[in-house]
């Protein structure tokens, strides 16, 4: 598939940022690691700028949040080296109170709806953003929906219960 | 800031606000724009979106993954089985389901169809915009015509909800296969028809060429994907950068275009078209070959069993009770899966901690990122190519907000 394989990218990755980069994995094929926010920047500018690795394109930024995990919340990227063929996931978990992280804007103009999306659903702060609004929900909306502490449903009803289904 | 305003008339400026949307009739969906105009011409614009926004993906994590299908329904509802077989697909990558080829085959079928209703909307309109209704009626037939496949298929027309998790909830029928063979026969004429109601139109180039250019640097940096990214040159298509459900099989051409103009959009868009045909003409050739009679892949664990088996045979009930309770066992992992959508590429990011709904799901929706563009794109603009370059970017408001 990729001209160039995981372990490859992996390797120059290493080379350059060292320790910075840390859990490494390929779930289906993907090349997953986790970052500091300190270094995202830097990270995502050398994955776009450099000659042979050449990520040039940002699929997508998106959320996630753990809860019961002490860096709960995750700012997750995507991206895509048409070159090459070869895609690659960065996370960068960050704390509850307040969770912010240097905005991808002045690399990718793309970034500009992704990251206020993200903003929207999980109240992540994209540091240089030049417009962080929310976007899809009411400007007077005072919560993060996406967080897990919103449940969809009456947090009262219990016919749904795990312990119903053996779990 | 541009908000949406009643215009206060004590007010004295050189330039007027215009709200364009959120129900325009020109904008075909539920989109807002707050223009500052001076005269026809657009100074700054501010779009609005999440008038109809759903929290797909809030509610996708409360529901088993086969309840999710009909969700992807309602993203691009001019193309809904691309949707639902990515989600399907996205599903089956992530338990290590194999689908048979002739699966495959009828998947892509369905899949090229979609395009090309979804293809065929988007021109059409734009002819309608550019004052030229009669091509728009002259191919909705036709598109009516596809919906009459997929309701032989799975009952439904718009939502479609079609096949499972697994492959098809049932084979194709004979009308099926004949309504698809002549629809193949026939499509090609028509579009031809219409191309040449359009393609060499004075008034239609007049009004589309040179509008909305955008160069292939610029379009990749906003993320563009589809046939407006193609338009400007790139040749990125995922069925050929990462081939699904077989897509390597066939032999088929990725139309470029050289300016990213409203023109090359319409261009692209209607070779688009005659490659699918020639992609459903490869998948019938194909399935000749198959086994008849295969509809989906043997995983009796997820793919829910036949009715009559159900009453009769204990295994069969205890699979068919775990399915739709949402039982099934599933790995905890995380997958990125995309299709080439009608707009450019649905990616469906999945993380799963092994229970009954997704931990997580993310939809990346081509129009949400492709649309972006649109505000800053317009500045300098007439209103009137405005619209047409709307139009033309094939936004549907159901993938738009999600």
């Amino acid at each position: 598939m990729g001209k160039i394989s995981n372990q490859a990218v992996l390797e120059k990755l290493s080379a350059k940022f060292g320790s910075k980069i840390s859990l490494s994995s390929e779930p289906h094929g993907l090349l997953t690691f986790e970052a500091g926010r300190e270094d995202i920047l830097e990270i995502l500018r050398f994955l776009k700028e450099d000659k042979e690795l050449n990520f040039n394109f940002l699929t997508d930024i998106t959320g996630i949040h753990y809860p019961e995990k002490e860096l709960p919340i995750g700012v997750i990227y995507h991206l895509h080296s048409f070159r090459n063929n070869v895609r690659v996931r960065i996370k960068v978990f960050l704390e509850d109170a307040n969770p912010s992280i240097p905005s991808a804007t002045p690399l990718w103009e793309g970034a500009n709806w992704m990251e206020r999306e993200t903003y929207d659903f999980f109240g992540v702060n994209f540091e240089g953003h030049p417009d962080l609004r929310r976007i899809l929900n009411v400007d007077d909306m005072t919560v993060f929906p996406m967080r897990k502490e919103y449940p969809l449903e009456d947090p009262n009803r219990v016919d749904k219960k795990d312990f119903f289904f053996g779990r | 800031m541009n908000q949406p305003v009643i215009i206060n008339n004590q007010e004295r400026k050189e330039t007027t606000t215009l709200n364009l949307g959120p129900t325009h009739p020109a904008t075909h969906g539920v989109f807002q724009n707050v223009l500052e105009m001076d005269g026809e011409r657009i100074v700054s614009g501010v779009s609005t979106i999440g008038y109809i926004h759903r929290a797909f993906e809030k509610i996708s994590e409360h529901r088993p993954f086969y309840q999710i299908t009909p969700l992807t329904d309602r993203m691009n509802y001019c193309s809904s089985p691309i949707n639902n077989m990515g989600w399907h697909m996205t599903v089956e990558k992530m338990l290590g389901v194999v689908t048979p080829k002739r699966v495959d085959y009828m998947r892509v079928i369905i899949m090229e169809l979609a395009r090309i209703s979804d293809h065929l909307i988007c021109n059409g309109i734009l002819g309608v915009d550019a004052g030229a209704y009669s091509g728009f009626l002259y191919l909705m037939e036709k598109r009516e015509h596809i919906y009459e496949i997929y309701e032989e298929i799975c009952g439904a027309r718009l939502t479609t909800n079609i096949g499972r998790i697994g492959g098809f909830e049932r084979d194709f029928n004979d009308i099926a296969w004949a309504k698809i063979k002549k629809f193949v026969k026939e499509y090609p004429p028509v579009l031809k028809e219409f191309e040449e109601l359009f393609t060499r139109n004075r008034i239609f180039i007049d009004r589309t060429a040179g509008v909305g250019a955008v160069d292939a640097e610029t379009a990749l940096n906003y993320s563009w994907t589809g046939p407006i990214l193609r338009a400007c040159g790139v040749d990125y298509d995922v069925r050929v950068n990462e081939p699904y459900s077989s897509y390597e099989d066939f032999d088929f051409d990725i139309p470029v275009g050289t300016t990213g103009d409203v023109y090359d959009r319409y261009m692209v868009r209607n070779e688009e078209m005659y490659q699918s045909i020639r992609i459903i003409e490869q998948a019938l050739e194909k399935l000749e070959k198959e086994e008849k009679g295969v509809f989906h892949a043997d995983v009796p664990e997820i793919y829910l069993p036949p009715k009559e088996e159900v009453y009769n045979n204990m295994e069969a009930l205890i699979y068919h009770f775990k399915i739709v309770m949402g039982e099934i066992d599933t790995p905890k992992t995380e997958v990125y899966h995309c299709v080439e959508g009608a707009n450019g590429e649905l990616g469906f990011y999945l993380v799963n901690d092994g229970g009954r709904a997704p931990y997580r799901l993310h939809f990346r929706r081509p129009s949400f990122i492709n649309y972006q563009m649109y505000a800053p794109m317009s500045r300098g603009m007439l209103l009137s190519d405005a619209i047409i370059n709307m139009s033309s970017l094939n936004v549907i408001a159901g993938e738009l907000d999600a």
